[in-house]
């Protein structure tokens, strides 16, 4: 038998535990793309329960259907266009007032089945609050059930009574709506009836709706009706204005504002009935945390403190499971060696795919301990105290604390930081911080320091890769204040953010975390990674018959012909010594041999062509192809390095560290080099996103070309300022 | 008087903020709506503000805070 199947959208302000709650009734069956048209990630999941096939949406947190920005805008776009059989409003119970603000929106809307989920409300009770489901029911005419999402209680119910609800064919309820005050009501009477005159059939909405929509100059609703109804929609807009100035005129105020009283009005009207609150105030455990983590004196220390533990767990904690990756690796090149005969195939395999892809895969524990902490400090709350504390320097700006998020969310990723950007309501502010946020490191640059910084300057490495960090973190706020005072002058924008009460992480929801960040480096190993270590192996092993300067194989005849005499004139004793130097002379001029190959290969001859560039900051020909490559995606820096210094059969643990040690790079290079990487060119994601997001070609090549610049520059001065001090 | 002059622990209600419509509009739909009862937790010189409202705690920047009027 066909299962039947219905949509579920899931709507409620932000912090209400709709997230939570999505995670439970999905659990990892997610599938998360993106809305049409927009960045915002779409989250739906597919279930079978009670018989039925549900497709459950998360929408966007919002607090009104008013589009103030991208994710309010999509949330109403989905429920009005998509019509979902059910939606369910997810109320946080802590704060009745402002969710039913959201609730009353989606009431009036009349165009789907709504249904309440009272959620948290072990919260609300322990704060409490009585909440009278039965009466908020029947005065709003609307199912109600009780859950809470982080102890998996009432899902049941609440997905029965959502298909109950989507069955049935009850029309919605035209009563028990917010009615406004006379003058208000007959504009909106007046109006209707004139859309329904001149709609032709062929109207959109719910025509109340439209009507209040049009009194409050939705900007949105607006344009679509001038597309969709034609003529006659000029007409209507023309009668809406009519209206609105009469009641401006009435109220000699803005009617969204008089309506938004109004609907206040009548949600303190329902909460006088439903809820009862008891004298008995129990301690806010937030409101203490907060005593201390928000203090003005010890906040900032402590934010401090979280950041450099988050680094601290990074490499430290990161540095065990890197071993065992690693000896893996080198267990399955090794038998990867011992296995196949010598031919190209092998050297694509060893050479190419190991030494590129095995060279960044060993970075994933790194990645992901990052990617917890930053997860931890989203599910806790703690990013908007973060926002808070950080509010003050973020002014030096000209931005608030507000775009901190996204900077901070950049330590892991880009992409998903700029598309954060998405919260500021400044057009400006928004730019601004798209163009400061790829100068936060983000964690696929990370091997790259650790990499170089664990060569160069083994006992200092942390030292140097804080001081890396910091360069591009003062990059960000130097330039953030350039671009202010320069290309985006104006004024700060208003402040305004919630600060969500602390919660326990859900180890669910961490995990389902941890598991897509995890799928998505481990996609990008199998596909972009390996397909760009393929690329750069064949133009580092073509072509194939080149003439060498010198001829090696004479060469390693004259060491064994000179050792031999050496080893049958010497004693016993001293044999195995004699050996062992023959060896070492021996990979010595093979090593030659390999970097002559490289040098004459197709990849040497572009590496070559870009060196004029790169040698006043100290990179080789090398390290311009390793750079050049990581537009691609930052982690095939490391790869390319692996590649050009990958010595022939020589399989062991650190040996592209003992490569770079060999090779002629010095510790200033490999600074400036760092450097380098902090500030340059953003990846090809992260371009393309600042491309989307802005919406402005010449914003992203503004973004290309003023890292590129800057990190040349800085470089620059770093490499000759160290060679001046006589650092090597 | 204004939001700023408010010391901290006090409870005031919440009178008007003086800003375009879009921004009444959003403080509103964030449960700031005029004749609400709100807590100021924090008002110092070195940040932006923490108001409760409702049980639910709102950062409101400095420029923001000048602007609004309680009683």
């Amino acid at each position: 038998m066909q299962q039947k199947s219905l949509t579920i959208a899931l709507a409620g302000n932000p912090n209400s535990g709709k997230t939570t709650l999505f995670n439970n009734i999905t659990g990892t069956r997610q599938k998360v793309g993106n809305w049409p048209g927009v960045t915002v990630e779409k989250k739906e999941g597919i279930i079978h329960k009670h018989g039925y096939n549900l497709k459950i949406i998360d929408l966007p947190g919002t607090y009104s259907l008013t589009p103030f920005s991208i994710e309010e805008i999509v949330a109403r776009n989905f429920i009005l266009e998509e019509c979902p059989d059910v939606v369910i409003d997810i109320i946080d119970s802590s704060n009745l007032e402002r969710s039913l603000y959201l609730a009353t929106q989606l009431r009036e809307l009349d165009c789907c089945k709504v249904l309440f989920a009272l959620n948290m409300a072990d919260l609300a009770r322990s704060r409490g609050i009585q909440i009278d489901a039965d009466k908020l029911s029947e005065l709003l005419d609307v199912p109600v059930v009780f859950t809470i999402g982080n102890k998996n209680q009432g899902i049941d119910i609440l997905l029965k009574k959502a298909i109950e609800l989507g069955e049935s064919n009850a029309v919605v309820p035209q009563s028990r709506r917010v009615k406004y005050s006379q003058d208000i009501e007959h504009s909106i009477a007046q109006l209707q009836n004139f859309i329904e005159e001149k709609k032709n059939n062929i109207f959109l909405y719910n025509t109340r709706w439209a009507a209040i929509k049009l009194l409050e100059d939705d900007k949105i609703i607006k344009e679509r009706i001038l597309q969709k109804v034609g003529n006659s929609g000029h007409e209507i807009l023309q009668q809406a204005q009519l209206q609105r100035k009469y009641l401006i005129d009435r109220f000699n105020d803005d009617p969204e504002i008089v309506m938004t009283d109004e609907r206040y009005g009548f949600i303190v009207g329902i909460i006088k009935e439903v809820m009862t609150t008891s004298t008995r105030q129990r301690v806010d455990i937030s409101r203490n945390i907060d005593l201390i983590l928000t203090n003005r004196f010890l906040g900032f220390p402590i934010f401090i403190f979280f950041i450099w533990a988050m680094f601290q767990m990074t490499f430290s904690l990161g540095a065990y499971p890197m071993q065992w990756i690693d000896s893996g690796i080198n267990l399955f090149s090794a038998s990867l060696d011992g296995l196949l005969p010598n031919s190209l195939l092998k050297n694509l395999l060893l050479d190419g795919i190991v030494a590129g892809v095995g060279s960044v895969i060993i970075f994933l524990p790194n990645i992901l301990i990052l990617f917890f902490c930053i997860a931890i400090f989203e599910d806790t709350g703690y990013m908007a105290r973060a926002a808070f504390l950080m509010d003050k320097i973020m002014h030096l700006i000209g931005l608030h604390g507000k775009s901190f998020i996204p900077m901070l969310m950049g330590f892991g990723c880009n992409v998903p930081a700029i598309m954060a950007t998405r919260t500021l309501e400044s057009e400006k502010d928004r730019i601004l911080t798209i163009l400061i946020t790829p100068f936060m490191s983000c964690s696929a640059k990370l091997p790259i320091y650790i990499i170089l910084a664990g060569t160069f300057f083994s006992a200092k490495a942390g030292t140097v890769i804080f001081a890396i960090y910091f360069i591009g973190i003062l990059t960000a706020i130097l330039s953030g204040r350039l671009f202010r005072s320069t290309l985006l002058k104006g004024v700060d924008a208003p402040f305004v953010m919630e600060l969500p009460p602390y919660r326990v992480p859900m180890i669910k929801s961490l995990l389902i975390h941890m598991w897509d960040r995890s799928k998505m480096f481990l996609k990008k190993m199998g596909g972009v990674i390996l397909i760009g270590s393929i690329i750069i192996w064949t133009l580092s092993a073509f072509p194939r018959n080149i003439t060498y300067s010198t001829d090696y194989e004479s060469q390693i005849k004259k060491v064994k012909a000179n050792y031999l005499t050496e080893f049958t004139t010497g004693n016993e004793n001293t044999k195995d010594s004699i050996e062992k130097k023959r060896d070492a002379a021996i990979s010595k001029i093979l090593m030659a041999q390999k970097a002559e190959k490289i040098e004459k290969s197709y990849m040497g001859k572009i590496g070559k062509a870009f060196e004029p560039l790169f040698s006043p900051i100290g990179i080789d020909w090398r390290g311009s192809v390793a750079l050049l490559s990581g537009f691609v995606a930052k982690e095939i820096v490391v790869s390319t390095l692996g590649i050009l210094y990958a010595t022939e059969a020589e399989v062991e643990s650190d040996a592209l560290k003992k490569a770079l040690l060999a090779s002629n790079m010095t510790s200033s290079a490999a600074l400036s080099m760092m450097v380098f990487v902090i500030l340059y060119l953003p990846c090809l994601a992260t371009v393309s996103t600042i491309r989307r997001e802005t919406g402005s070609l010449k914003w992203t090549l503004f973004s290309m070309g003023y890292s590129t610049l800057i990190a040349w520059g800085v470089a620059f001065l770093i490499y000759q300022g160290c060679r001046m001090m006589g650092l090597g | 008087m204004l939001l700023t002059m408010i010391d901290n622990g006090k409870r005031v209600r919440f009178l008007k903020v003086n800003a375009g419509r879009g921004l009444q509009t959003r403080l509103a739909s964030m449960g700031l709506y005029p004749g609400v009862e709100l807590e100021v937790i924090s008002n110092n010189p070195h940040g932006p503000f923490i108001v409760d409202v409702n049980g639910s705690r709102l950062i409101l920047g400095k420029g923001m805070a000048h602007k609004i009027v309680v009683q």
